[in-house]
């Protein structure tokens, strides 16, 4: 009998579900015992960690985006046509189309949204750089800054875990480099009582705050913004006026996980290890749309996909299960213009900072090329 | 009825047993209870903390075995 493999969401995790199980599954897909079909929003696909560096000039945009097409497998059935409804009781997806797609197996890669409308004035009052429209005005704003106090503001819950002090850092230097650092203020808010959720990195990175004169509120969970007067203000009664606000909006998962009644707020219920909905044995969920309380970022998608293609080709296959997933996770650190460090952590072993290298930065830089062979599967 | 909700962050070394409680009380109603299970010791000071500070209620703040269980009640 035939295996209908279905993945909802081509983006960085869906991508490279597809390309694996294209490649480990290639006799299958050729013999038509096996199908392989992946649902996706956009025929663009954006390497969102190159978003970074938009603010501050750093990326041509035509290097941070490909056609979808072109970086997956020849024997990936791809199809331009949002999913509408995942019914995982009948084993079906209904598209925006109409069009409904049955299913053995189904994968759900659909990321996270933002949604800075959740807290009055953050849309109308804040700059942010998560995705390329937005990091685009961030830049103008910042070239038409000309001193003052920038508010770097971090809302929760957000992907990419270290995002918050990299664009910190970065714009740190980059004032400096334009000789307005003298003339600025930067305040960076958090929400909880540290600069960090995770305590090696808040530790690592409070003297490297105190060194470059960056200053920080932390237990600052926002209320509003106030666009016209210019203020921000804390549910813990704090208020701080500013001339440029940067925010990382809070994220909800993507509107199809809740509209299908899969997970409050788009976060899906999802075993830690062997990453199936909860209670379900032919829902798999990968990157930012599990519930699973750690970092979402692309480095776990990317990780939590090789579980997934392993374990869907060994049950395709032999029946079996091949492996569980261990809560890898791996963070770059852009520390400034031209340093870096790294962290990676799992399940059982917390994270530990290095000292930054230019080495490290360089590294990063070239990852962010290299991103096309890794979500090609060449890599 | 007050509705709990339990997070198991004791395998979380990130964003942090704190900051998904944050997250999960932005979803909830007033009245409804979070209960966060956390091995991280810093999160049985500085929850109670925040949340005297925000206006929450600290509902308790336990010991048992070798992780700490906080309960927060959202009241705004
Ligand atoms: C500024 C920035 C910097 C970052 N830096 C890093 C970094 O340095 N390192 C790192 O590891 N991570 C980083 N990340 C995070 C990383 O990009 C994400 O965590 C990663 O893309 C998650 O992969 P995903 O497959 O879960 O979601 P995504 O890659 O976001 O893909 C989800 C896809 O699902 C689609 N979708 C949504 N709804 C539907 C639907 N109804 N039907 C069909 N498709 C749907 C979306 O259109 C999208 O294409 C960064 C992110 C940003 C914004």
């Amino acid at each position: 009998m035939k295996t209908r493999i279905l993945i909802v969401g081509s983006g960085m995790g869906g991508t490279i579900v597809a390309n694996g199980l294209a490649r480990n599954l290639s006799h299958e897909l050729r013999n038509g015992d096996a199908s392989l079909t992946i649902l996706g929003t956009t025929n663009t696909h954006l390497y969102q960690p190159g978003l970074l560096y938009v603010p501050f000039g750093r990326a041509r945009e035509i290097e941070l985006s490909r056609n979808e097409r072109s970086i997956l497998d020849r024997r990936v059935n791809f199809i331009l046509d949002p999913a509408k409804l995942i019914d995982v009781e009948h084993n079906c997806v209904e598209c925006e189309s109409g069009k409904i797609h049955r299913y053995d197996y189904i994968i759900i890669a659909t990321g996270s949204r933002l949604v800075p409308e959740m807290i009055p004035g953050l849309k109308e009052g804040a700059h942010h750089f998560y995705d390329l429209e937005g990091a685009r005005k961030t830049r103008e704003a910042i070239d038409n800054f000309e001193g003052g106090r920038v508010v770097i503001n971090i809302n929760v819950p957000h992907k990419c875990p270290v995002a918050p002090l990299e664009i910190t850092l970065m714009l740190d230097e980059h004032l400096s480099e334009r000789g307005l650092r003298d003339k600025s203020e930067i305040i960076y808010t958090y929400p909880i009582g540290r600069l960090h959720g995770l305590e090696p990195v808040a530790h690592w990175a409070l003297p490297e705050f105190d060194r470059r004169g960056i200053q920080y509120e932390t237990f600052f969970n926002t209320k509003e913004v106030d666009p016209v007067g210019k203020t921000i203000s804390s549910e813990e009664g704090d208020t701080l006026s500013y001339d440029l606000l940067i925010t990382i909006p809070p994220h909800k998962g993507a509107a199809v996980v809740e509209a299908s009644g899969l997970g409050p707020s788009g976060w899906i219920p999802t075993d830690p290890k062997t990453l199936l909905m909860k209670g379900s044995e032919n829902v798999f969920v990968v990157g930012d749309t599990t519930d699973i309380p750690i970092s979402k970022a692309g480095s776990t998608a990317h990780f939590e996909a090789d579980t997934v293609i392993q374990n869907i080709t060994h049950l395709v296959q032999e029946g079996r299960w091949a492996r569980q997933y261990d809560g890898k996770v791996f963070c770059f650190i852009e520390t400034g213009l031209s340093s870096g460090t790294y962290i990676w952590f799992n399940y059982e072993t917390p994270p530990k900072p290095t000292p930054p290298t230019q080495m490290v930065h360089w590294a990063k830089l070239a990852y962010n090329r290299m991103y096309w062979l890794s979500a090609g599967g060449l890599l | 009825m007050s509705n709990r909700t339990t997070i198991d962050a004791r395998k979380a070394f990130c964003p942090g047993p704190m900051m998904e409680l944050i997250a999960a009380l932005k979803t909830k109603e007033i009245g409804d209870e979070v209960e966060v299970l956390s091995k991280d010791k810093g999160s049985s000071n500085d929850i109670p903390l925040w949340t005297k500070k925000v206006g929450h209620q600290l509902v308790s703040n336990e010991k048992i075995d070798d992780y700490w269980s906080i309960v927060v009640k959202k009241m705004k």
